[in-house]
């Protein structure tokens, strides 16, 4: 299990590793921000000078050099636009992603969990088809469509909820559910079809016969085995979560780091981007690990190699 | 999770390249498709989308181009009696039904390109991968692994941003996502197969390797790239949408459903159809890819419930 856990760690160093060069050359496909930076009437001298002074005219290996020094130091560059430490403003939004990603998963846990267990334990029911059939129709909605009707319902029909920024739990739960929406369908459905192949196991046939109260059975036996896989799956999502709000913090102006990217992309301002993605990125990595570890934990099965 | 049906079922109705026993399960699909309802009604669904894009210059009621600003915004026919637009038209007066109907075309476009290129790419991988192992293995692995943890809209929107917005791109982009998950399942399928008794006569009968993949373990990997496909054109039909909305998909005044909803965002107070109606195409054309991507896999693959 040791090995196991220091291999795993090792591969995760590796790959954050690469990770940063990709984030590197993605700076460098952008050719270079000096001309984005001056005004338009400065000289050919003026943007030289600039140049040298930022660094753009060394070799590409010396400017990675530089770049993965300030990098692990979480130093980015500053931000073109506001001219402050780049990784700065970014973990400033972060808080706000977090707080709607985790909001999601909640709902998505919370709802999508008991609906699909419910479902499977009372298999072929008018009710467990019921759940199926709204959980494959909630799957093909786009959720940032689903934000915008939200919107026109409750904050221009109903006028009960605001439609944007953040605040309280009243700007908190529009943004939240609707990027949940996607993620709970799929968790009830896998919940339900997880449980239903627990409940077709030899061993659940066994604490039947041997008389034990079938809510025993269902809640300690077959809940327990089937969280297994979906322990995988919600770490998953929660990685999808924070790095996929992106939409749905654009429609409800809601100040995370999504919306501070998309308005860097527009401006320009590169090592704005470039920090959310490393930021996200090293987030997933170390989800993935996590999981990976409490999945190896949780099934002494599985092979540490 | 791997395979205990190809051990079973092979000996029984294997023809010597193990082709005999795909064309039977591709056959109990199809049959099995008048019977389920559901995924009747996804096919219904998908092949009414196809012919809307293939003959949208023919069914649209007007051009989804000719902008006239007198007529701007006005509601759908049956609310104000005006008879000319169905569904309304949008901020400078063009017919929302022609622009829902020429939207068609750009969702499946990307859609079918991204799904087929990242099926390609992905079935290639994962057939190296799981067959040779070793080195080429664990490299492309650990390339899986990098792809997967990145936080994919994000490098997404960084990428289009750089290289600008346009049709090639927006494929490109959301396939560098999607190859992986082909690459990993057909991965899984190849190590349980490369040790079964029909590759090993196979080899030691002097097969090339090529002949082996192409000819012995491709057909058996087939059902879940198909799954795949068809489970994630959805997706992609959403992502497309979505990027569109953020000004990233493909540039106006091609209409397309995410330009639709971005344009019509703003005028969310005061008319309810530019908002309302491209969502919904999205939903049904999702719905109806789902739909047949669930029937395929009960029918084809059952065990790939996790996707």
């Amino acid at each position: 299990m040791a090995g196991y856990v220091v291999k795993r760690v090792i591969q995760a160093i590796f790959l954050l590793k690469l990770v940063m060069i990709i984030v590197f050359l993605l700076l460098h496909m952008t050719g270079d921000p000096v001309s984005v930076m001056m005004d338009t009437d400065a000289t050919l001298e003026d943007i030289a000078y600039m140049k040298k002074l930022m660094g753009f005219d060394q070799p590409l290996w010396v400017q990675y050099a530089r770049f993965f020094k300030g990098a692990i130091q979480g130093n980015f560059g500053e931000s073109i636009e506001h001219g402050e430490p780049a990784m700065a403003l970014v973990l400033e939004r972060f808080p706000a992603t977090l707080e709607m990603a985790l909001g999601a998963f909640m709902f998505a846990v919370v709802i999508g969990i008991p609906f699909g267990c419910l479902a499977a334990f009372k298999e072929d029911s008018l009710y467990d088809k019921g759940c199926v059939g709204i959980s494959v129709l909630i799957q093909a909605v786009p959720d940032f469509w689903l934000a915008i009707m939200f919107i026109m319902f409750f904050s221009v029909f109903l006028g009960v909820l605001p439609s944007f920024g953040r605040g309280g739990w009243s700007h908190f739960i529009m943004p939240a559910f609707a990027a949940s929406t996607y993620h709970l369908a799929r968790m009830a459905r896998l919940m339900r079809s997880q449980m239903l192949e627990v409940m077709r196991q030899d061993y659940i046939t066994t604490a039947r016969a041997k008389g034990l109260n079938e809510k025993i059975i269902l809640m300690v036996h077959a809940l327990k085995n089937s969280a297994i896989p979906i322990v995988t799956v919600l770490g998953l999502d929660l990685g999808i979560l924070l790095g996929g709000t992106v939409i749905i913090e654009v429609v409800f102006a809601w100040p995370g780091v999504g919306r501070l990217v998309v308005q860097a992309i527009a401006n320009r301002d590169f090592p704005i981007v470039q920090s959310a993605v490393f930021l996200m990125a090293s987030g997933f990595v170390i989800i993935n690990l996590t999981v990976d570890l409490l999945y190896a934990y949780l099934d002494p099965r599985i092979s540490y190699s | 999770m791997t395979v205990a049906m190809h051990a079973i079922e092979i000996p029984a109705n294997l023809d010597g390249n193990g082709l005999v026993r795909e064309e039977n399960r591709w056959r109990k699909a199809m049959a099995s498709l008048l019977k389920d309802k559901s995924a009747l009604f996804g096919v219904l669904i998908l092949l009414g989308v196809v012919i809307c894009a293939v003959l949208a210059p023919i069914i649209s009621p007007a051009s989804p181009h000719e902008q006239l600003l007198s007529r701007a915004l006005k509601p759908p026919m049956w609310t104000d009696g005006h008879r000319t637009f169905l569904l309304g038209t949008d901020h400078l007066g063009r017919d929302y039904l022609s622009r829902l109907i020429y939207g068609t075309r750009v969702s499946l476009i990307v859609g079918f390109f991204a799904v087929f290129l990242t099926g390609s790419v992905g079935l290639l991988v994962g057939l190296v991968s799981g067959y040779f192992g070793g080195k080429i293995d664990f490299v492309l692995m650990r390339l899986v692994d990098l792809v997967l943890s990145f936080p994919f809209i994000l490098l997404a929107l960084a990428t289009i941003a750089i290289v600008g917005p346009s049709l090639t791109v927006l494929i490109l982009v959301m396939s560098m996502r999607i190859w992986v998950i082909y690459a990993r399942v057909v991965r899984g399928e190849v190590l349980s197969l490369r040790e079964q008794e029909f590759i090993q006569a196979a080899r030691s009968i002097g097969g090339s390797h090529f002949r082996i993949i192409f000819r012995h373990i491709l057909p058996n990997v087939l059902a879940p790239v198909v799954i795949i496909a068809s489970l994630y054109l959805g997706r992609m039909i959403i992502i497309e949408a979505g990027l569109s909305f953020l000004g990233l998909g493909v540039p106006p005044p091609t209409p397309t459903w995410g330009g639709l909803l971005s344009d019509g965002k703003v005028h969310l107070y005061t008319a309810w159809w530019v908002v309302t109606f491209p969502g919904l195409a999205i939903t049904l054309t999702v719905l109806g890819s789902n739909l047949v991507g669930d029937w395929l896999r009960n029918v084809l693959d059952p065990r790939l419930n996790s996707l």
